[in-house]
């Protein structure tokens, strides 16, 4: 049974490995969350911003050029077509009303690619409410669409300027403002990371997209289940999504793909899976790329939103007890798999999901299978890398 | 790190009345290497031997804990106006660790906290975090780190503490970290993202055995009943933060935060008190002084050493301009 245990741990991993200056604000939406979710009024607000805000539910749709490319059936989870152009609203959605109740007037957020900043500053703008986005000065650059959105939405863009200056970086910077304010502030995490409460709560807000995959599935082709689940991982809030209705059902194979950079061994990677070890990041015990003495290493990935050095504690459990595979592929191979959608069924996707799909070719798979891809973002935001690589 | 026992009662454990523990008191042992080597001269010659250390209740584990760790015996020793100065090893130099522990003592400093670097230093502020990864160009290791510190144990019987995030420790190995900064000499340790309920279970035993001092952090938001918590789980002192904020970002104190000390103050705490983060200077080192029993400044002594990276010319200076009158 793969769940998380009240101190917050999947297996060994997970916890709340956070400075005395946090915990306040941590414990307070830890004995909250599961709270606020349950309430009916909670639901019936949360789902209906799904449904008219977001767009939900998203189409589950069979990619039928690709699937005979690849001589398997592939159905398309289109998280792309919602709202903002990415997953990462259906979180930012739960969270902003987490916030509301928590009476927080003001938000911040960590974001590497840009897509979880729009969606954070979306929210505040349609809850009216202060949003303040950290981001690393490399991403800034090669983000420059999703600024331009933050700002046109009236949110602040704070860079971050230490380390790496991507997303790893970017969230020390939001921990650090939450801790310098912890009273009127919610930190609105973009993915599957960081201190419980986190990982769960993201990964529950999340869990539509594998609730509307198992309905939706069950309408197209008789069965409520697929074969294989594949998704991108970063942090892994798109793949926690994508997965969370088939955690313990063994009959899915979950498929996680991270960003082998330009080689595992390169020097230039996010293969957390591969090259992580066992530690600490962002208040979460995990597995994280560092160096021998405990010092986290920066990672590499064309993709900002894959350029993380670690990956959330459920992932790491998953992949460490066999029950997801892990899979990494070089960024020449997921601009190839961008370029291959883009042509073959008129879907630009996002470089992070363009990882994903390089697994199609070379995961083993039966015929007679059926494969769900969560295309979990679009592709305008890197227009600019396509183009210098096409 | 051990020291004679001179004092009543030591992390709880009353004395006095445990076998030989008054002839042990009137030795003078100061490490546990002295107190093997008495404890031996005492099993080859028991005439001499005070009655009751031999004898068959004698408990080592009480006897260990008995004797006092050097930061529980600096505030034994002075319980008022106790300064605590932190700094980044490795920074400005690699080596000037030595020097800049020399230099603190003899400019009248009580206890130093020597900074693990960390490349992501969630609870410390940007000058903090540029000490710490320029001390990781210097080259800085934990290896090389232990070499220094129990190098400078030699010299000195400056209390020590070792601050890091807990991600070092881990990769160290947790039990032989906690063994290591035992055996270097270091008396006590701050890990601010160690969560008191992991501590609690799996560490506070290990560090108990080996006499560290391990302090905890209390912030203005942190709830009585937490604070209780704290106070039971910490030896050594427990680290006031004077406001919610990282390190370095806020200079003065302010009345909310003098009702927050004083707040603290009537709980009547087990464990002496040193106040940290927006200590700068004379003044806030003063008013800290009057809330607490010291204070701790890391920040404003790092910007020093940036702005005069001669260790013992910018250090007497920085001590001499906290301390004016005091010593």
């Amino acid at each position: 049974m793969i769940a998380v245990d009240e101190r917050g741990y999947y297996g060994e991993f997970g916890g709340a490995y956070i400075p005395e200056m946090l915990w306040p604000n941590v414990q307070e939406l830890r004995e909250n969350y599961l709270k606020f979710m349950a309430e009916p009024d909670f639901q019936r607000e949360f789902q209906s911003l799904l449904r008219d805000f977001v767009g939900r539910p998203t189409p589950l749709y069979l990619a039928k050029r690709l699937s005979e490319h690849f001589g398997v059936t592939i159905y398309l989870k289109r998280e792309d077509l919602c709202h903002t152009g990415a997953h990462k609203i259906n979180n930012t959605v739960g969270q902003i009303l987490m916030a509301k109740r928590l009476g927080k007037t003001r938000i911040i957020a960590e974001t590497g690619a840009g897509q979880h900043g729009v969606a954070t500053a979306t929210v505040c703008a349609l809850m009216g409410l202060e949003c303040i986005v950290y981001m690393g000065e490399v991403d800034i650059e090669r983000q420059a669409p999703n600024v331009a959105r933050m700002k046109m939405l009236g949110a602040e863009v704070r860079p971050a300027t230490s380390g790496s200056k991507t997303l790893k970086d970017a969230t020390n910077e939001a921990i650090r403002d939450w801790i310098n304010n912890p009273v009127d502030t919610h930190y609105i995490i973009g993915s599957v990371v960081g201190p419980h409460p986190y990982p769960d709560m993201v990964a529950r807000f999340q869990s539509v997209i594998s609730e509307e995959i198992k309905w939706q599935l069950e309408e197209h082709t008789g069965k409520d289940y697929p074969d294989a689940v594949i998704a991108c991982v970063g942090g892994g809030s798109n793949a926690a999504g994508a997965f969370y209705h088939f955690l313990n059902d063994t009959r899915v194979r979950l498929i996680a793909v991270e960003a082998a950079g330009e080689g595992i061994h390169s020097g230039k990677s996010a293969a957390t899976s591969v090259l992580g070890t066992k530690g600490v990041i962002h208040g979460s015990r995990t597995l994280l790329m560092q160096t021998a003495d405990g010092q986290i290493v920066e990672p590499h990935s064309i993709s900002a939103g894959l350029d993380y050095p670690g990956i959330g504690p459920l992932h790491a459990h998953l992949i460490s007890s066999g029950r997801a595979e892990a899979i990494c592929f070089f960024f020449f191979e997921s601009l190839e798999a961008a370029l291959f959608l883009s042509r073959q069924e008129g879907i630009i996707p996002a470089l992070e999901t363009a990882h994903a799909l390089s697994a199609l070719r070379v995961m083993k798979y039966n015929p007679t299978d059926v494969l769900v891809l969560c295309l979990s973002g679009r592709g305008d935001k890197d227009l600019n890398t396509y183009m210098k690589h096409l | 790190m051990w020291v004679a026992q001179q004092s009543q009662s030591v992390f709880g454990v009353p004395l006095g009345t445990q076998h030989g523990l008054f002839w042990i008191k009137n030795t003078h042992i100061t490490s546990l290497k002295g107190l093997q080597k008495t404890l031996r001269y005492a099993l080859s010659y028991p005439n001499f031997a005070p009655k009751g250390l031999l004898h068959p209740g004698f408990r080592w584990r009480t006897l260990k804990h008995s004797i006092m760790n050097r930061i529980e015996q600096l505030f034994q020793r002075k319980d008022k106006n106790v300064l605590n100065i932190y700094f980044t090893a490795g920074y400005p130099g690699l080596n000037d660790t030595e020097d800049i522990i020399l230099s603190l003592e003899k400019a009248g400093v009580d206890l130093v906290e020597v900074g693990m670097p960390y490349s992501d230093p969630l609870a410390d502020g940007p000058t903090i975090q540029e000490s710490g990864t320029a001390a990781l160009e210097n080259g800085m290791t934990l290896q090389l780190l232990f070499e220094q510190l129990a190098a400078v144990r030699k010299k000195t019987e400056m209390p020590l503490i070792m601050m890091g995030y807990f991600n070092q420790v881990m990769q160290y190995g947790e039990k032989a970290f906690f063994e290591k900064v035992a055996e270097v000499g270091v008396d006590g340790l701050i890990l601010p993202d160690l969560p008191l309920f992991e501590y609690e279970n799996h560490y506070k035993d290990l560090a108990e055995s080996l006499g560290l001092a391990v302090s905890f952090l209390i912030t203005p938001q942190t709830e009585p009943e937490r604070i209780r918590k704290i106070d039971d789980l910490t030896h050594g002192f427990i680290y006031i933060v004077s406001s919610s904020s990282i390190t370095g970002a806020k200079s003065g104190i302010t009345d909310t935060q003098l009702a927050y000390f004083n707040r603290i103050n009537d709980m009547q705490l087990k464990n002496k008190r040193l106040i940290g983060f927006g200590i700068s200077d004379h003044e806030t080192f003063e008013t800290a002084c009057q809330y607490a029993n010291g204070a701790i400044i890391g920040s404003a002594y790092i910007k020093a050493l940036k702005n005069n990276p001669n260790v013992a010319e910018c250090t007497a200076e920085f001590v001499t301009a906290i301390l004016l009158d005091r010593h």
